[in-house]
């Protein structure tokens, strides 16, 4: 309310370096008079999108469905592991350490061998999303879960509250903010994981496409490419914070 | 060491004889609470002083029922006074521990949740309680809003939601600063004379134990030991100027020297 000028302020300056990124991006090209190959300037790299070879739609699709797949299917099962940790105890301190030792494993390094198991596509690739995003929010999740205040503990107890009760009205809803700090780290590893799997192998999407236009030295196709891949990955984000925004209420969010 | 309530009248609502803990840790025995005896009557305020790690709490979660003891009696209730266990203990901690995603109205609402009570009548009471408590037009704020004291005020009102006849509080006012302390402390007697509850106050402010009780009992370090247990003869409503009265100090020293400070 009285912060509403500063808050205006703040978006003003945030848009306006955006924009002086742009700016400065052209004058480096023009001014310093650039191959475009080394570098395209904005325009130029816009204009990689009417290549109708390039196929954009489709692979902006693919690399689309191979984040936001691995990416929900990370979410489930990690939330749900986390979960099931929460509730039996002895599967806790049997997985969790597990968990620990495999989350050492570069994910990256899985590569080569998912393609060698399930061949390359759409799903091998979602699997690396996957592989890369699990562990944060089935840690972050877990340990929101184990972080109850015990005084809270003993208010319900005193009540002979049931578990159930713990669980939905404390537990819960004290994790939420823990949950998404994990959620929010893995959707940007998300992208990564899923370029990465196109990069290893694939035959559609834009990290396949990048790997395509490098043999050409197309290099404005490919900094579309990664424009575009960072925005899949700002969309999928901000969905994440909107969600987050709805469910947690300010005070209790992590940053 | 035979210390009952001075003035026993009938069946007294809270009756300890003889209440021992040990906490067991690497194989040795640590006598926490040793021949905890003592009695309190319905309607009043009884303060617990002592020093930080005497078992204060330890005694409190006992009348609790959250923590076991090895030997000796605890009843609460009488014949004039049914007790119901899960519905008439009302707890308060150092700190507010209220719900950060819940307005201050649901954070009084918990226990009334967790018992299952009608909830339009809950409701109704809650906003009863945030005025009795003095946070009237607050009730749709979110903790994050609410000053520290502001906080523990909520947290008095979650106590009182379901009606309970035996509030228990551990060190309520520790976490504010002295002037907020003191002021709690005549809100604290206020929302008391209004509601009728039986009290039970844990503390290590000894002017704090003299000022809210209408008895203290003194426990003394490792193991908690019953030191002191009297009434505190200064009349109601109390006022901040007989924290000066010869009285007041009388009672004061009383403890001071139990605890070896004089």
């Amino acid at each position: 309310m009285g912060g509403h000028p500063q808050a205006l302020q703040r978006y003003a300056l945030a848009v306006l370096s955006h924009i002086g990124l742009l700016v400065a991006w052209y004058l480096f090209v023009k001014l310093g008079e650039v191959p475009k190959f080394v570098m395209p300037s904005p325009y130029e790299t816009v204009h990689a999108l009417l290549v109708p070879n390039y196929r954009w739609p489709e692979n902006i699709a693919v690399t689309t469905v191979e984040i936001f797949g691995g990416y929900i299917l990370a979410v489930v099962f990690g939330i749900g592991a986390a979960l099931l940790f929460s509730w039996f105890r002895w599967l806790e301190m049997a997985v969790m350490p597990l968990l620990v030792s495999l989350n050492m494993i570069p994910k990256v390094a899985l590569g080569p061998l998912i393609i060698v198991w399930f061949k390359y596509g759409i799903g091998p690739n979602a699997m690396m999303a996957f592989a890369i995003c699990f562990f944060p929010i089935v840690l972050t999740t877990a340990r929101g879960l184990r972080e109850v205040e015990p005084d809270l503990l003993d208010l319900v107890h005193t009540l002979k509250g049931s578990r159930w009760q713990l669980f939905t009205k404390i537990q819960l809803p004290g994790a939420l903010p823990y949950v998404f700090s994990g959620m929010k780290v893995a959707a940007i590893l998300a992208v990564a994981g899923a370029i990465v799997g196109e990069f290893l192998g694939s035959d559609r999407g834009l990290g396949y496409l990048m790997l395509q236009v490098q043999v050409t030295l197309d290099t404005a196709a490919m900094f579309m490419a990664v424009i575009l891949i960072t925005l899949i990955g700002v969309v999928l984000y901000g969905m994440v914070l909107a969600l987050e925004h709805m469910l947690v209420p300010r005070d209790a969010r992590i940053s | 060491m035979s210390l009952t309530a001075a003035e026993p009248m009938g069946e007294p609502f809270i009756h300890l004889a003889g209440v021992q803990k040990t906490y067991r840790t690497r194989g040795a025995g640590l006598l926490a609470i040793s021949e905890a005896t003592f009695d309190v009557e319905a309607g009043e305020l009884v303060s617990l002083v002592g020093p930080s790690g005497c078992g204060k709490t330890t005694l409190l979660k006992i009348l609790a029922g959250l923590h076991p003891y090895e030997s000796g009696k605890v009843r609460i209730g009488s014949p004039s006074q049914p007790f119901d266990p899960s519905r008439d203990i009302g707890m308060v901690f150092q700190q507010p521990l209220l719900l950060k995603w819940r307005r201050v109205i649901d954070n009084v609402l918990l226990p009334a949740e967790i018992l299952g009570l009608p909830m339009a009548q809950s409701r109704a009471r809650a906003r009863d309680l945030l005025a009795l408590v003095g946070l009237k037009g607050k009730e749709e704020l979110y903790p994050y809003e609410l000053s520290g004291g502001m906080q523990q005020r909520a947290a008095i009102a979650r106590a009182l939601i379901h009606d309970p006849k035996l509030i228990l509080m551990d060190e309520p006012f520790g976490a504010l600063d002295a002037l907020t302390r003191e002021k709690m402390n005549i809100e604290l007697l206020r929302i008391w004379e209004e509601a009728k509850k039986t009290i039970v106050f844990v503390t290590h402010g000894i002017t704090e134990a003299v000022f809210l009780g209408t008895r203290v009992i003194v426990l003394s370090a490792g193991p908690a030991r019953m030191a002191d247990n009297f009434r505190v003869e200064l009349p109601h409503p109390r006022t901040l100027e007989m924290k000066t009265s010869e009285a007041f100090g009388e009672y004061a020293r009383r403890i001071y020297k139990l605890l070896g400070m004089e």
